[in-house]
């Protein structure tokens, strides 16, 4: 399998700037999750690596070979696209060989394959159905089998399971990975999920407004976002986000807002002269009798193990991840602390996670 | 707002029981949800007490009224349903004033100004009352939808799923504003979704039906700890509870205990563990990570902080506190011990 490196990318549709600035290296193996809202550019990318597209500016590079201008076709890479586009004509075991037959490869062995990866799949007792009885699961799973088949050096997907309902895709998620891993692919994936995107990447690559935010595996991507995007997009509920109007600088180990002093990880670089956020996660917030900052309880949301409960502050809304054994109900006056060697300050700017003794 | 009770109510389509001998009582004030797969009976539920459908046995009272033989208009209850339904020639204002117009309620027109101005407010759409219905968001329309309905302060609010066709944000902020309002409002609100994290965020009491009957009501954290069967206890939290056959744990129970079921974050793992397993999956969510493990030929989910479990082993130990088990019969009841 692959090592797929992309080098300063750029694609330009007209006026609208798809992707810039992208680099990244999606390692040998690696289910590597391209993430983002619909029109960051996650699909661009996808389609350049491809070979689809063609970057108005910089490369890609497919195991140390320069691939920015070849051809789909020469790339040895299979796509899969969010609709099932199968030969509705064709039997299921046709369907899977496809690839192999118009490669010239002997019947005797495209028959071993197509046994091989029917099995992988759940779908040796569906070999000789027609496609158009089958369910979309299936259906899935044959587009799947066409693309391992040929046993190319990377896979592309682009939401796969887009359009599949939402128990049915969590197993596909499952078995997704698992053929991954089983043969040891190089897969490069296409969603706006977040859930799918930390439950199946290696490693995921968050993208906004054609920009590459950041690329990691994802529990940094959760814990250490370093965009206040990639803080929102990611996490059910979202972090939360305090304005700061005041310059937090190098060195300063607490910030003042609203006139509270607010303990935070040391800064090791200067952030925005007058305006910047305090990011904190749900879970890093606890309910307490007599907490540095006061609210009202606007509401509790039972979740079974846990609970959110939102409270009004004077800092805005917030969201406490808290154990079901707390209780507090609608109205309530509560007290919130945060665990303050977690918190990340945005600069206000360009909204990128300033360098701390947590964010180093 | 009233109470609302539902004594022996059954209802036929065809050959189909839609619903089955059905009795619970909504109390005035109380945010009561049912929960259950399509064609459980949960939209026919509220269509009977909305008086859109007729019962073919039993009675729904309202208030202290019987209301099993009134029309839809004599039950003045509000209906929200899935699909936005608004005026669309009308504007954001004259949608929310519409029900305020009928002549039944006699208000002047100052009357029903405050009472739009006030509604609008609390569903953060003051700023939208002269658009048009049309020209709105999802999350938008369906705020007026809900909106129209609060503003005529009926006997009781029926909804039908009116936060699933939003998307996921939307959704997550719209379920939180609408139990603050009702509870503000101290509005008594029957809400059916097949959604159980909308049913344990928002309600006072869940309501498990199945196939027209309802199994089990009780509050959230009754339904999640303490769930009768098995079909109700699978019905919340994500991932699922764990299912397994007894007889694969090396403890002493009553013969007629078939199964064994326990929550995915009471399962510890740690190298004394009691129980061999091996690890398929891992699935890191950020909060939490989700081991997935196959254990004696049954798949274990197990809910742990991220990374605690170590990568260096597929081969893995796990164990539950016998607190932590709930038991079930042959026929996946449940047994008390």
């Amino acid at each position: 399998m692959a090592e797929i490196v992309i080098e300063d990318l750029k694609k330009e549709f007209g006026d609208f700037v798809a992707v810039t600035n992208s680099n990244l290296t999606i390692r040998d193996g690696d289910f590597f999750v391209l993430l983002g809202p619909s029109g960051c550019g996650k699909t661009t990318t996808l389609r350049m690596i491809a070979g689809l597209e063609y970057p108005t500016y910089g490369k890609i590079f497919l195991d140390a070979e320069d691939v920015t201008f070849l051809r789909a076709s020469q790339r040895d890479i299979a796509f899969v696209f969010q609709m099932f586009a199968l030969y509705p004509h064709m039997n299921v075991e046709k369907n899977i060989a496809f690839p192999l037959k118009t490669q010239g490869v002997k019947k005797s062995e495209i028959r071993k394959s197509v046994r091989e990866v029917a099995k992988m799949l759940h779908l040796d007792t569906v070999l000789k159905s027609k496609v158009s009885a089958l369910s979309g699961g299936d259906k899935q799973r044959v587009a799947l089998g066409r693309a391992i088949i040929r046993r190319p050096k990377a896979f592309l997907m682009d939401e796969p399971l887009g359009s599949l309902d939402a128990e049915f895709r969590e197993l596909m998620c499952f078995e997704l990975k698992k053929m991954h891993n089983d043969i040891d692919a190089t897969t490069v994936y296409v969603t706006h999920d977040q859930n799918e995107a930390m439950a199946m990447g290696d490693r995921i690559g968050i993208m906004d407004k054609g920009v590459m935010l950041q690329a990691d595996d994802p529990l940094t991507i959760y814990n250490k976002p370093r965009a206040k995007f990639v803080g929102s997009f990611i996490g059910s509920p979202a972090m939360n986000f305090i304005d700061v109007n005041a310059f937090v600088k190098k060195g300063d180990t607490s910030i003042k807002i609203n006139g509270s002093q607010l303990a935070i990880p040391q800064c090791h670089e200067d952030g925005h002269m007058d305006f910047n956020y305090l990011g904190i996660r749900p879970e890093n917030i606890s309910i307490v009798d007599n907490g540095d900052i006061k609210g009202a309880v606007y509401g509790v949301e039972y979740l079974g193990a846990n609970k959110i409960i939102t409270v009004d502050t004077e800092f805005g809304r917030l969201k406490a991840r808290v154990p079901s054994v707390i209780h507090s109900k609608i109205g309530d006056n509560v007290g919130l602390e945060f665990d303050s060697n977690s918190i990340i300050i945005f600069n206000g700017d360009d909204e990128i996670a300033i360098k701390s003794q947590f964010m180093n | 707002m009233s109470e609302v009770k539902i004594e022996n109510v059954s209802k036929k389509f065809g050959d189909t029981n839609a619903v089955s001998n059905l009795s619970f009582t909504i109390k005035d004030g109380e945010f009561v949800v049912l929960l259950g797969p399509t064609g459980a009976g949960k939209t026919t539920t509220l269509r009977l007490i909305a008086g859109l459908e007729k019962a073919d046995e039993g009675k729904i009272f309202i208030g202290d009224r019987d209301a099993t033989l009134f029309q839809p208009a004599q039950r003045d209850v509000a209906f929200v349903f899935q699909q936005y339904s608004l005026y669309p020639n009308y504007t954001v204002y004259n949608n929310l004033a519409f029900p305020l117009r009928s002549p039944l309620r006699s208000l002047n027109k100052e009357q029903i100004d405050r009472a739009v101005r006030a509604i609008a407010k609390t569903l953060h759409i003051e700023d939208k009352l002269k658009n048009k219905a049309t020209h709105l968001s999802g999350g938008e329309m369906q705020r007026v939808a809900i909106g129209r309905a609060l503003v005529r302060d009926p006997n009781i609010f029926l909804m039908d799923e009116p936060l699933s066709s939003l998307d996921a944000k939307l959704r997550e902020e719209l379920r939180l504003e609408l139990k603050n309002i009702q509870v503000q409002l101290g509005a008594t609100l029957l809400f059916v979704t097949h959604d159980h994290v909308e049913a344990t965020t928002m309600a006072d009491r869940i309501g498990v039906l199945k196939e027209g009957e309802l199994i089990q009501i009780d509050p959230p954290e009754k339904i999640y700890n303490d769930p009768n069967s098995v079909y109700v206890a699978t019905r919340l939290g994500s991932p699922k509870i764990n299912v397994i056959p007894s007889r694969l744990l090396e403890i002493e129970l009553p013969a007629k205990v078939e199964y064994v079921a326990f929550r995915p974050e009471n399962v510890s793992m740690n190298s004394k563990g009691a129980l061999d397993a091996r690890i398929e999956t891992r699935q890191n969510l950020g909060v939490e990570e989700i081991v997935t493990m196959g254990f004696m030929g049954e798949m274990v989910r197990a809910v742990v902080k991220p990374d605690s479990v170590p990568r260096s082993s597929k081969d893995v130990k796990f164990s539950v506190r016998k607190d932590d088990m709930l038991f079930f019969d042959k026929k996946s009841q449940r047994v008390y011990l």
